[in-house]
């Protein structure tokens, strides 16, 4: 059974009178433990895709499977629980809450799901660890540096075992060094075994995944398998 | 479990979002502080004026009867004018009814005059001047707390003693005792023989606090030779009150002649008629004082929404975020009503601390204090005003696009 499975898939908007598809009939299958990036220029229909796949949107029409769960029809509340147990998500702008520190940024999304203080405080502090951030557990966002920010936003990502860590733009606001840093850490959590799908569009982010899915005009214009050797024969 | 891990959650954000924003939450709760302020006085001032009431009219006695040609209740001008061209009470018709009266443990008539009293070089001038006989003693409920009440031979005899109210005995003698000695009423002296305990006087009318008692002899002889006279009469069972007062009504009716059919000319009043009154004066107070006092919160829930608008509106990334990774709609909605409640319980707690010395000030006049039953409704309202008007604010949060939510700016 695949992670992903999405059958002819569109999301339509209307603007005014007009309306727009910003996706029409895509179809595309991701298995368990895959590096997918997706890539695609803005306007091609990516962000629609990846609010899709992540449970924050619903299609128009067609099917989405997620771990065997039809998703496509379900409700605010019904989605927001498959959030909380199967995607992590990381954003281009962090999105971390600033009044609160970084542990308790990623106890947030177990206090949603329902676990106990003790349990929070132990899984957060794992996440952390894993992330490199063990000894920043009590500082605010404004007292971390990019980098670091966006590693307590993956630790949160982590912190609920989720099926798939969906990273939009992750290096989208960090240098390039600092960029890279991330990149390597997602590799390592792809190493060990996590579903990782970064939406981009940038070349040098999308070579460090297993397989690129090029997105333009709403279709899925490629589909390819890249080794992943492919980063080290970069200029 | 996971609404309280919600709940907390909630409390959390809520103390961390109003302390972030301190003058803009102090400045929407002003409201608030003013209708809770307004809601515990009004409380407290209602509770001490039924507690002062009950203790004054409880000096009127449950279990007495008063006769008189005026009633207590007169509501109108034409009413008073029929009133006042009644016959009087006279003694021979208080004799009448002490012979006839058969459920009746005591019977007293009444009459009163105001009297400039001295004492040596001090001087009273408002002083209730009552003529009546040893059962007033009984009528009225009255205690000494010095000499004795007069006897019987010294109601019928002439000779010239008195019994001081509380008040007048401490407005005439400074250091001396009174019992013993002489005071002066119009031409004559008196004899102190007692002095009566403090009733309290809600009532100038019914305490005897200021008043000197004489006996009904003297008062006739000297001060006023027809009176129109009250009649007092405590009843043997206070359940068998509408009977006696029944009894009562027969005798009076009897020795004044009154035809059969024949409107009655006296009234006979007693204290329940004054509670009645006073449940509907109470009730009166009670409703315009609610009335005033919803308005102020109404007006105080008006700018908790408005600035739980306001919050909402500043936090909707935040709401995307937490909504993103898994908040339901209810733990958003639970978020904001409980900030919401949470700046109007700490606007409620800040009004009972303004509230607090008003209502000592307050027991001075009117004896009541505020109770835990006032600070649990001043509470209880602020968290439910904060409750309805963050109602809808935070419904619209919770009901936000993720999507849309993740991307304002």
């Amino acid at each position: 059974m695949s992670l992903i499975r999405i059958e002819n898939i569109s999301r339509r908007y209307q603007m005014g009178a007009e309306i727009i598809y910003a996706l029409r009939d895509v179809s595309l299958t991701i298995e368990r433990g895959e590096y997918v990036a997706i890539m695609g220029p803005s306007g091609s229909g990516k962000s629609t895709l990846m609010n899709l796949l992540g449970c924050l949107d619903t299609p128009t029409s067609g099917r989405y499977e997620l771990n065997g769960v039809n998703v496509s029809e379900m409700d605010d509340n019904q989605l927001a629980e498959i959030r909380n147990r199967e995607i992590g998500f990381v954003f281009q702008t962090f999105n971390l809450l600033p009044r609160s520190n970084a542990l308790h940024n990623v106890e947030l999304p177990l206090i949603y799901a329902g676990v106990s203080t003790d349990e929070r405080r132990r899984g957060a502090l794992e996440a952390l660890s894993q992330v490199g951030l063990s000894d920043r557990v009590h500082h605010k966002p404004n007292e971390l540096s990019g980098g670091q920010r966006q590693r307590v936003a993956i630790a949160r990502a982590l912190v609920t075992n989720p099926s798939i860590i969906l990273a939009d733009e992750p290096t989208g606001n960090l240098d390039s060094k600092t960029g890279a840093e991330i990149m390597t850490l997602f590799e390592d959590l792809s190493d060990k075994g996590n579903t990782i799908i970064v939406v981009t569009h940038e070349e040098q982010v999308a070579r460090h995944a297993e397989r690129i899915v090029r997105i333009l005009d709403g279709l899925i214009a490629s589909d390819e398998k890249v080794g992943k050797g492919a980063v080290l024969t970069a200029p | 479990m996971n609404i309280v891990i919600e709940t907390i959650e909630g409390l959390r954000i809520a103390l961390g979002a109003i302390w972030a924003n301190k003058l803009r939450s102090g400045l929407a709760t002003l409201g608030i502080v003013i209708g809770i302020v307004t809601v515990t006085l009004m409380g407290t001032a209602i509770e001490g004026l039924n507690r002062s009431f009950l203790e004054a009219v409880s000096t009127i006695g449950a279990d007495v009867l008063y006769v008189q040609r005026f009633s207590w209740f007169i509501d109108s001008w034409e009413e008073w004018i029929k009133s006042e061209k009644r016959q009087r009470i006279t003694l021979a018709q208080v004799k009448a009814v002490e012979k006839h009266m058969r459920m009746a443990q005591a019977i007293a008539p009444f009459a009163e005059t105001r009297r400039p009293v001295k004492y040596k070089n001090r001087r009273s001038d408002s002083v209730t001047v009552i003529g009546t006989t040893d059962q007033f003693q009984f009528t009225k409920g009255v205690s000494i707390t010095d000499g004795r009440f007069m006897t019987a031979p010294e109601a019928e005899g002439g000779r010239p003693i008195c019994v001081l109210g509380a008040t007048a005995a401490t407005n005439l003698f400074l250091i001396e005792p009174p019992v013993g000695n002489r005071i002066r009423l119009g031409q004559q002296l008196f004899e102190v023989v007692g002095v009566m305990e403090k009733q309290g006087d809600f009532f100038g009318d019914f305490s005897v606090d200021n008043a000197v008692i004489i006996p009904l002899q003297q008062f006739v002889s000297s001060f006023w030779h027809y009176p129109d006279f009250q009649i007092q009469v405590k009843v043997l069972e206070l359940a068998r009150l509408e009977d006696a007062k029944e009894e009562l009504r027969g005798i009076m009716r009897r020795i004044r002649r009154l035809a059969p059919g024949a409107e009655d000319d006296f009234s006979i009043d007693q204290q329940e008629m004054f509670l009645n009154m006073f449940k509907r004066v109470s009730r009166t107070i009670a409703s315009v004082g609610l009335f005033i006092t919803g308005l102020s919160l109404f007006v105080g829930g008006i700018g908790i929404m408005n600035i739980m608008f306001v919050s909402v509106t500043e936090r909707t990334r935040e709401i995307g975020i937490r909504k993103a990774i898994g908040a339901k709609r209810r733990a958003i909605l639970t978020q904001f009503l409980i900030e919401a409640a949470s700046i109007c319980v700490l606007g409620g707690i800040l009004a009972l601390s303004i509230a607090y010395p008003v209502t000592l000030l307050l027991k001075k006049y009117l004896g009541g204090a505020m109770s835990p039953t006032v600070v649990g409704i001043a509470l209880a309202v602020a968290a439910l005003t904060g409750i309805v008007s963050g109602f809808f604010p935070a419904w619209r949060a919770a009901r936000l696009n993720p999507v849309d939510a993740l991307r304002n700016e």
